[in-house]
């Protein structure tokens, strides 16, 4: 029998999915005996029309990572999805929208603008641009055109399964070709970890307060954190109440709070809007001459509250921009 | 409260505490389509559940200036003290509100997202033309 096809792929991301990958260290290998890659840009040569060349659905599974947010980050995720029994947004990015995601607060003629002519240390007195296509030697190549929204892999295709995180862990990968090569799959559109929310895991649960009024926010670069409590009796907004555990609590064992990269729990729609909602509820004071102070320690909420997820939020967007 | 005639244009959403409202309902009102959402407590000391309104009005504090960080206007989600006591009030907060949204004019999030989505609707447009285009050619092989 032929060995399952497997895919890699990835679109706006940083590449650090790609990492957690290879990051498999031994245990790739035992994956790799097990199937046949068939496409993985970051570290091996194949084509484009290698892959078109699959029949539909010949892929077993697709390890799809990153946002979607050029034109051709949606031809190649329309393409997979066509040659692939299971698509799978592999990572915050295209699970949620990710770090790319929070260019959706933002005008897309306002991005090219900073990035090809306004940042500091951008030389470029001709104002060139890229553009889509141009002839030079007599070829005409074609470039991706930038969309004006990030869109989540599950917004342009549809979507099998998700791996979160920021990058998702080995084990959580591990468990999913576990669960993959065996066909012993949970059903569709689940989400490859546990429901519940990262408290659940984490070990500063014990000291996690029942009843707390927080009379100030520290962001985390502010104070000496303790190591051991709650980083909510602490006055540091955490993310963990809002966010899918399966993480194994990483960052909050390195005295860091969590920054919500899993994303939300089955039971919440809105993750920004559920943290908002719990923490607001606990703040002191009756009056808003009490309340807006202590508010004001939480400077940016759409990036505290969206970090990985604006484009999975509710409102998508920042709703006044230009579309086209 | 009852025999209050609202305007036709408010959809009530009865809730037993403004402390119930999760910041979650009033995000889904607005994506659904409305154009604005009023909060109604009572007044502050007089909420069954003690701590209700006074939640609600630390959530609205933030959320409004994450709404304003997103678009939108700090006109369209309203708290409001309303006791049940008080119809004529309703009316008017609800009047009043009603005219401040007609001068914003319509905030149509399911209109947006429709006229967003254009960009990606274009390209499976494309997509398909290009299949049906590959298999005439194939069919004139033939
Ligand atoms: S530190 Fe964060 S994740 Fe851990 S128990 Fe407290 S709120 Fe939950
Ligand atoms: S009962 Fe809580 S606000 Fe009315």
């Amino acid at each position: 029998m032929s060995k399952p096809k497997v895919a890699f792929y990835w679109c706006a991301s940083c590449g650090g999915c790609e990492e957690t990958v290879v990051d498999l260290a031994e245990d790739i290998l035992g994956v790799v005996e097990k199937v046949d890659i068939v496409l993985w840009p970051v570290a091996l040569d194949f084509k484009y029309h290698d892959l078109e060349a699959l029949a539909d659905g010949e892929i077993t599974a697709t390890l799809l990572n990153g946002a979607i947010r050029s034109s051709e980050q949606e031809e190649m995720a329309v393409l997979l999805r066509r040659k692939s029994k299971y698509l799978i947004a592999y990572g915050a990015c295209a699970h949620l929208g990710g770090i790319p995601g929070l260019a959706n607060q933002f005008d897309r003629e306002d991005i090219l603008r900073f990035n090809y002519e306004d940042a500091p240390t951008v030389v470029n007195e001709a104002k060139t641009r890229p553009q889509l296509e141009f002839t030079e030697d007599g070829r005409s190549p074609h470039l991706p055109e930038l969309r004006h929204v990030v869109r989540t892999l599950d917004q342009v295709v549809d979507v099998d399964f998700y791996i979160p995180g920021c990058p998702p862990t080995p084990n959580l990968t591990k468990a999913a070709f576990a669960a993959l090569l065996s066909g012993n799959l949970p059903p569709k559109g689940s989400v490859l970890a546990p429901d519940t929310a990262l408290c659940e895991e984490c070990p500063r649960k014990a000291t996690k307060p029942a009843d707390v009024a927080f009379t100030a926010f520290h962001r985390p670069h502010e104070q000496l954190l303790d190591p051991d409590k709650c980083f909510l009796t602490q006055g540091v907004v955490c993310m963990g109440p809002a966010t899918r555990s399966g993480c194994g609590a990483q960052c909050t064992c390195g005295n860091m709070p969590c920054t919500g990269c899993f994303g939300p729990t089955s039971r919440v729609r809105d993750q920004g809007a559920k943290i908002l909602s719990s923490l607001c509820a606990n703040v002191a004071g009756r009056t808003e001459e009490e309340i807006n102070p202590v508010l004001q320690g939480i400077p940016d909420p759409v990036g505290t509250f969206y970090r990985y997820g604006l484009p999975s939020s509710l409102l998508r967007r920042r709703v006044d921009l230009p579309h086209a | 409260m009852s025999r209050l005639k609202y305007a036709p244009n408010v959809r009530v959403i009865r809730l037993m505490c403004s402390g119930r409202v999760d910041p979650q309902f009033i995000l889904e009102a607005l994506r659904r389509g409305a154009d604005g959402v009023l909060i109604g407590g009572c007044h502050p000391g007089d909420c069954h559940y003690v701590e209700g309104n006074y939640k609600m009005l630390r959530r609205y504090r933030l959320l409004q200036r994450m709404l304003g960080d997103l678009g939108i206007a700090a006109p369209r989600v309203r708290l409001e003290w309303i006791s049940a006591a008080e119809g004529e009030r309703v009316k008017s907060v609800i009047n009043e509100m009603t005219r401040q949204l007609q001068a914003l004019g319509p905030l149509d999030l399911p209109g947006k997202f429709t006229d967003w989505d254009q960009e990606v609707i274009a390209l499976a447009r494309e997509a398909q033309a290009k299949v049906a285009a590959e298999t005439e050619a194939e069919v004139a092989h033939v």
